[in-house]
């Protein structure tokens, strides 16, 4: 591909590119022309009413949808520095997976333990040394602020723990194989507010190491944890842009609308 | 005013104790109850019987002799009673038996659950399940009259009867259940789980193995265990093709009878009642259900265990 300089000083602050992005469920077309930008080591908020496609258009990421039969991308999500469509049919989903990696709405720990459970990813990538192992199950529990409650018991069952300590399990297993970009299912609606303060305080943290892409109900989060938020209605992106203008001067009556509660 | 007044009354009902209301629960609770105690009680009375039985049995023989004999003629004048023949008909046709269905069981599970596309699972359970359906007696005679042949092809010194042809067999006959009762447990660990695995770049191979068969241990247990007792128990098919006579062998070319297939061959003789011969059928049959009791349990603790380190 043949860049312009300008063009390539852009890219290199973004982590990915959405272009003309549609995806259709059979014949659903969920997902409607989407163009976007992830920016490299920030927090992307996606906010909208229930069906308006921010899930759908998360699990494009890590090419989620290729589990299910029937289901057809169109259109390019670009991974810098690669430059690389990871929507292409010649680009393994496993590959994507590699590096893009997610944590889900509801905590989903293996039926393992919880050192074998952050280690999982390293295991399929088939990491066996014990030495690299321990290493990097105990760097991501420190950075999933975990590590301090569960040192003591790493080889306890994963679900002996909380409702929050899983879902900081499932991230910490997210982030042991080091991706470069983590997307969040609504990763707090299943927690009390307490668990969701930490997890939230610790999405805000990671972004030094990732690239984040947070899908939210709660606006109050995306105002919380994001620096961009993109604003979604019906499969179509509405509006995107930093979050702080998105909150408090939108350029869009339907994002005005929906953010300050009349609609939603 | 009035009026609401009587409304009242037909629909709530005074605040009390309703004599009618509590018989009809208590009615429906002891029927649920003795439904459930039914089989209960018929599995103690099949041990009582046994165990009375068996005692009239071990007046006459010793225990010590009955497990350590290494000769069962109990139709013979020189009358030896020593179970031990018939065990190891019955642990060596099972063994066979297990090893072919126990991983043919796991195998087709795994693809019916994990990689089958719809189409193809709704045409493969159903015939799965035929092969279920099969009358043993059938069983036993496919492997008399065909597999045996087959396997004299390849080893011309096997006898007509033999436990290998039967035991082959019967492992074909529980692949269904195995295979079903797997595949039930796997489909029921939840999506969220496997999509927790794909996410992490696994493949499907190794979502299936390292997340959603450890997920599904107990329900795999428990077909295993049913698998054990069904190929322990089965009778048809090793008093067709594995011979009847009692032989202490562990060699699977040779003909041996099994605890079911001795049992078959009294019953269906002219031995009186009472008679001491007639008496080992109980001896057998008790043996038999320690030997089942004895793996259920097994199976049961490795469940236990299993759970715990998952």
């Amino acid at each position: 591909m043949i860049h312009t300089q300008k063009e390539i000083a852009e890219s290199a602050q973004y982590k990915s590119e959405v272009k003309s992005l549609s995806f259709y469920y059979g014949g659903f077309n969920a997902l409607k022309n989407i163009d976007m930008v992830l920016h490299d080591k920030k927090i992307t908020a996606l906010i909208g009413p229930s069906g308006c496609g921010k899930s759908t258009f998360l699990r494009c990421f890590n090419r989620m949808h290729d589990l299910y039969p029937g289901n057809r991308y169109d259109g390019e999500i670009i991974l810098y520095p690669d430059d690389v469509n990871i929507l292409a049919s010649n680009v393994d989903p496993i590959e994507v997976r590699m590096r893009i990696s997610m944590v889900f709405q509801k905590p989903n720990p293996f039926p393992k333990s919880i050192y074998e459970n952050v280690a999982y990813g390293l295991r399929v990538r088939g990491i066996k040394q014990r030495a690299i192992l321990d290493e990097k199950v105990e760097i991501a529990l420190r950075n999933s602020a975990l590590w301090d409650e569960v040192k003591d018991r790493l080889h306890d069952l994963a679900f002996n723990l909380s409702g929050g300590q899983q879902q900081r399990l499932c991230i910490a297993r997210a982030l042991a194989t080091d991706p470069e970009i983590l997307l969040f299912d609504e990763p707090t609606s299943a927690l009390d507010p307490i668990a969701t303060a930490s997890i939230e305080e610790l999405i805000t943290d990671l972004k030094t190491k990732v690239t984040i892409l947070i899908v939210t109900h709660n606006m109050q989060q995306a105002a919380r944890v994001s620096d961009y938020t993109a604003y979604m209605y019906l499969g179509e992106l509405i509006e995107f842009n930093v979050t702080d203008t998105i909150f408090i001067k939108p350029k869009n009556k339907q994002t005005e609308d929906y953010i300050t509660g009349r609609f939603g | 005013m009035a009026e609401e007044s009587q409304n009242k009354l037909v629909y709530a009902g005074k605040l009390g104790y309703s004599f009618r209301r509590h018989l009809h629960e208590r009615f429906i609770e002891t029927f649920l109850f003795l439904s459930a105690i039914l089989s209960v009680a018929i599995m103690l009375a099949i041990i009582v019987m046994l165990v009375k039985e068996s005692v009239v049995f071990f007046r006459q023989v010793s225990i010590w002799d009955f497990l350590t004999d290494t000769q069962w003629t109990p139709l013979f004048d020189d009358a030896h009673y020593g179970i031990l023949p018939l065990i190891s008909g019955t642990l060596v046709s099972s063994l066979i038996a297990l090893l072919v269905a126990l991983p043919m069981g796991t195998i087709i599970a795994i693809y019916l659950s994990e990689f089958a596309p719809f189409s193809v699972r709704e045409i493969a359970k159903p015939f799965l399940e035929l092969l279920g359906g099969v009358p043993t007696v059938v069983y036993g005679y496919f492997a008399l009259l065909f597999v045996t042949p087959l396997l004299q092809i390849i080893f011309p010194e096997l006898p007509g009867f033999n436990l290998l042809s039967a035991g082959l067999v019967m492992g074909i006959m529980i692949i269904p259940y195995v295979s079903s009762m797997t595949e039930d447990a796997m489909r029921a660990v939840p999506m969220n789980l496997r999509e927790g695995s794909y996410a992490m770049g696994a493949t499907r191979f190794q979502t299936s193995i390292r997340v959603v068969m450890p997920a599904a241990f107990s329900g795999i247990a428990a077909a295993y265990i049913l698998g054990i007792s069904r190929a322990v128990g089965e009778t048809m098919v090793v008093a067709i093709a594995a011979g009847m006579q009692p032989n202490l062998t562990w060699n699977p070319m040779e003909p041996a009878a099994t605890i079911t297939a001795y049992i078959v061959q009294v019953s269906l003789g002219d031995l009186p009642h009472g008679s001491i011969g007639y008496q080992t059928i109980f001896a057998a049959g008790l043996t038999l259900l320690l030997i089942t009791l004895v793996f259920n349990i097994i199976g049961h603790l490795l469940r236990k265990r299993y759970r715990e380190i998952y």
